[in-house]
């Protein structure tokens, strides 16, 4: 009981502290906003060339790529690589066994990563947006790569040609906790080769990838929000007649 | 029983007046139409909190039609659940509508119910002569959270998986047949397609059906004995020349209109997510969800859904520490009894057994802390069940007792909601001690409730309602 009570002054006066003690991990940036369809048919684009490869979106029908502005022919001529009808599912050809020994994991569905990555910290495309661009060269990894948002991950930089190698510069600095301790501290990338793009353009890529995986993840989503609208004016229409309605009836109780 | 006679109506009525005629010959259509409705009398005094009866039931019915549908396309398997719902969400024509209304229903469910739940705290409704119909309200709340629990499975998704893992697990911890119980309930050794299917049955056809006779029951009972109001006074105590209620008026029309309005206003906020924050910020759809069930890999952080939380804070406030608190509470709780209560010699006697078998329990070597986590989680629902007879003040309406007593219901309305946002966080050291002084709290609240609810200076109760004409 002693013990209790010691424990929970202690809490009280420090509560704070370890409120905020409790979050971590890497900051997330913040995805930028691309839902013009140029943006989103761009980042198809890229996803079909760089990530349906490995990865599967397998609730995902290619024909539904229309949704964005294209047509049967253009998917069916630009953008159906792993399967020969418009109507199929965006399936991937490694299999998952092979997966397992090539990478160490199968790499995950893609379908509704966007939602699956969302969490206090950020939305999933800040996710996304983040870990897409935070790869670095890391000899100690079986691929060669390793990622700040997630730390030794098993899938190795897909646009590394786009976005150039680089690598992380890590410092000891004090622990601004506890006084006399140094902590090994994330300081900045190295560009070590430059690759094909800049890397403001890399950035611009990389936020259409995502605003298309965020788009993929609830192809409904603008459908929703356009009825929504609608629905919301007449709902107050008729909530404005159902007031009159009951004032009117209950002008009689006295 | 006389014989059966046919209404003769005159020959200029007209044909539904003569439909009607007939039905009632067979049926008593129009009685019960009058009896549960139509000519039921309410106090005319109703505030807002009175809206959430209706609500609910609306919420019912919704989710009733909405689940319907969606069962004509979702697939209790393993291996297709959690594709059939993104299937329904992208394939099937207004799927996802039909789908977002489901899932929002479900937490506007537990909204309006903890609501009329609140209404029915402040104003005393579940005094005498009301308490079987408190007591049906408790059933479906059970129901409701049984229906939500097994319901949360069939996505398919990490959460809904490892959220009936930890749940089913919880029985695990009953003594001797635990392990076995639990397996029973799962139909295997992990939640697995047996548990999914199971747990399907029981969503969309055993737990609905009970759910209706419930409701049906609840509303029976609450049409024989008559609505409480916010005075908490009895309305039947000032009868009219016609033999109603002088300050009560006929449900229709005058209830159904003022529920027309509460429910548009209603269908506003409820589209307004649906439409605009379905996910709801990962309250009323967790992000982890979007990721299929996976035996393998257990998530970092497994927290139920957020109308589940305060209960599930009692559980993991529970640690061993916390035992010898506990124990204390008992012990402090018996001693209290015995000099304060006017219990029957013998049932005094009843409670000190009790208490010492209780303590006893509690002791590290007897039964372990996860085993009364178990415990205190079921009796943090089901201590609701006994509000009809834990208050003994002489006013049912809060409006009429002494301030203070309001005062201790936001303070236990506060309680709750820390315990329900704790429950959705990480245990820190220092939130476990915040639940568990909140659970404490909790507990004092209903216990100590047949001394604090007598005491203080209460307000003399009006004669007739306080009404303020529109």
């Amino acid at each position: 009981m002693k013990v209790f009570v010691k424990k929970l002054i202690a809490v009280l006066a420090l509560a704070p502290g370890l409120v905020f003690a409790a979050e971590g991990g890497f900051a997330l940036d913040r995805a930028p906003e691309r839902n013009d369809l140029a943006s989103l048919q761009n980042g198809a684009k890229i996803f079909v060339n760089y990530c349906l490869n490995c990865h599967s979106a397998s609730a995902m029908r290619y024909n539904r790529l229309r949704d964005l502005g294209l047509s049967e022919d253009q998917i069916k001529n630009n953008l159906l690589f792993s399967a020969d009808k418009v109507g199929a599912m965006m399936t991937t050809a490694m299999r998952p066994d092979d997966a397992k020994a090539w990478f160490g994991a199968v790499p995950p569905d893609l379908s509704v990563i966007a939602r699956a990555k969302a969490s206090p910290g950020g939305t999933g495309a800040d996710y996304l947006y983040t870990y897409l661009r935070t790869f670095y060269k890391d000899d100690t990894r079986p691929t060669g790569w390793n990622n700040m948002v997630v730390p030794n991950v098993a899938m190795p930089h897909a646009m590394w040609q786009q976005q150039g190698i680089r690598a992380a510069k890590f410092a000891d600095q004090p622990d601004p906790h506890e006084a006399g301790k140094m902590v090994h501290t994330f300081t900045g990338f190295e560009l070590v080769e430059p690759g094909t793009m800049s890397l403001q353009e890399f950035d611009t890529a990389t936020a259409d990838l995502v605003a298309y995986l965020a788009w993929m993840a609830e192809p409904a989503q603008n459908t929703r929000k356009r009825l929504g609208v609608v629905v919301l004016i007449f709902l107050s229409i008729f909530a404005f007649l159902a007031w009159r309605l009951n004032e009117s009836y209950w002008k009689q109780v006295k | 029983m006389g014989a059966f006679e046919e209404t003769q109506l005159p020959s200029t009525a007209s044909r539904p007046e003569k439909a009607l005629a007939w039905v009632d010959d067979r049926f008593p259509l129009s009685k019960m139409w009058k009896e549960q409705w139509g000519s039921y009398y309410a106090p005319k005094n109703f505030n807002v909190w009175y809206l959430f009866g209706s609500l609910s039931m609306l919420v019912l019915v919704l989710q009733i039609v909405t689940g319907i549908f969606l069962t004509m396309h979702y697939k209790p398997d393993a291996a297709l659940a959690f594709g059939s719902v993104e299937y329904i969400m992208r394939e099937v024509p207004w799927g996802w509508l039909v789908r977002y209304m489901h899932s929002t229903g479900a937490s506007a469910f537990f909204i309006v119910v903890y609501l009329h739940m609140t209404r029915a705290l402040m104003y005393g409704s579940y005094r005498k002569p009301r308490e079987l119909i408190w007591l049906f309200g408790f059933a479906i709340f059970l129901c409701l959270m049984a229906e939500a629990f097994f319901g949360y499975l069939l996505p398919w998704g990490q959460m809904s998986y490892w959220g009936a893992q930890v749940i089913v697990n919880l029985f695990g911890a009953i003594p001797v047949i635990g392990g076995d119980l639990s397996e029973w309930i799962r139909g295997d050794y992990v939640v697995s397609d047996a548990t999914l299917n199971r747990f399907f049955a029981f969503h969309v056809i055993a737990l609905p059906l009970v759910l209706l006779g419930l409701v049906a029951a609840h509303l029976i009972a609450l049409h024989e004995v008559g609505s409480n109001n916010p005075d908490g006074i009895e309305v039947k105590d000032n009868m009219g020349p016609d033999g109603n209620p002088i300050d009560a008026v006929p449900s229709h029309p005058y209830y159904t209109t003022k529920d027309l309005f509460g429910v548009s206003v209603f269908l506003l906020l409820f589209s307004a997510v649906v439409f605009f924050a379905p996910e709801m910020g990962g309250y009323f759809l967790e992000y982890n969800n979007f990721l299929p069930a996976d035996s393998m890999k257990t998530p970092a952080h497994i927290a139920p859904t957020w109308y589940f939380t305060p209960f599930y804070s009692v559980l993991r406030a529970t640690t061993a520490d916390f035992m010898y608190v506990v124990m204390a509470a008992v012990a402090l709780y018996v001693v209290f009894v015995w000099l304060k209560s006017r219990l029957a010699y013998r049932i005094k006697v009843a409670i000190a057994v009790l208490g010492i078998v209780l303590i006893v329990g509690m002791l590290p070597q007897v039964l372990d802390a996860k085993f009364w986590g178990v415990v205190l989680f079921g009796s943090s629902v089901m201590i609701l069940a006994f509000m009809p007879w834990l208050d003994h003040s002489p006013a049912r309406s809060l409006r009429y007792r002494p301030s203070w007593h309001s005062y201790l219901y936001v303070v236990f309305g506060l309680v709750f909601v820390t315990l329900g946002y704790l429950g959705t966080q990480l245990p820190t050291a220092a939130y476990t001690i915040i639940s568990q002084v909140c659970t404490l709290a909790y507990f004092s609240f209903f216990l100590l409730m047949p001394w604090w609810s007598t005491m203080g200076t209460f307000k003399p109760l009006p004669t007739r309602l306080t009404f303020t004409p529109h």
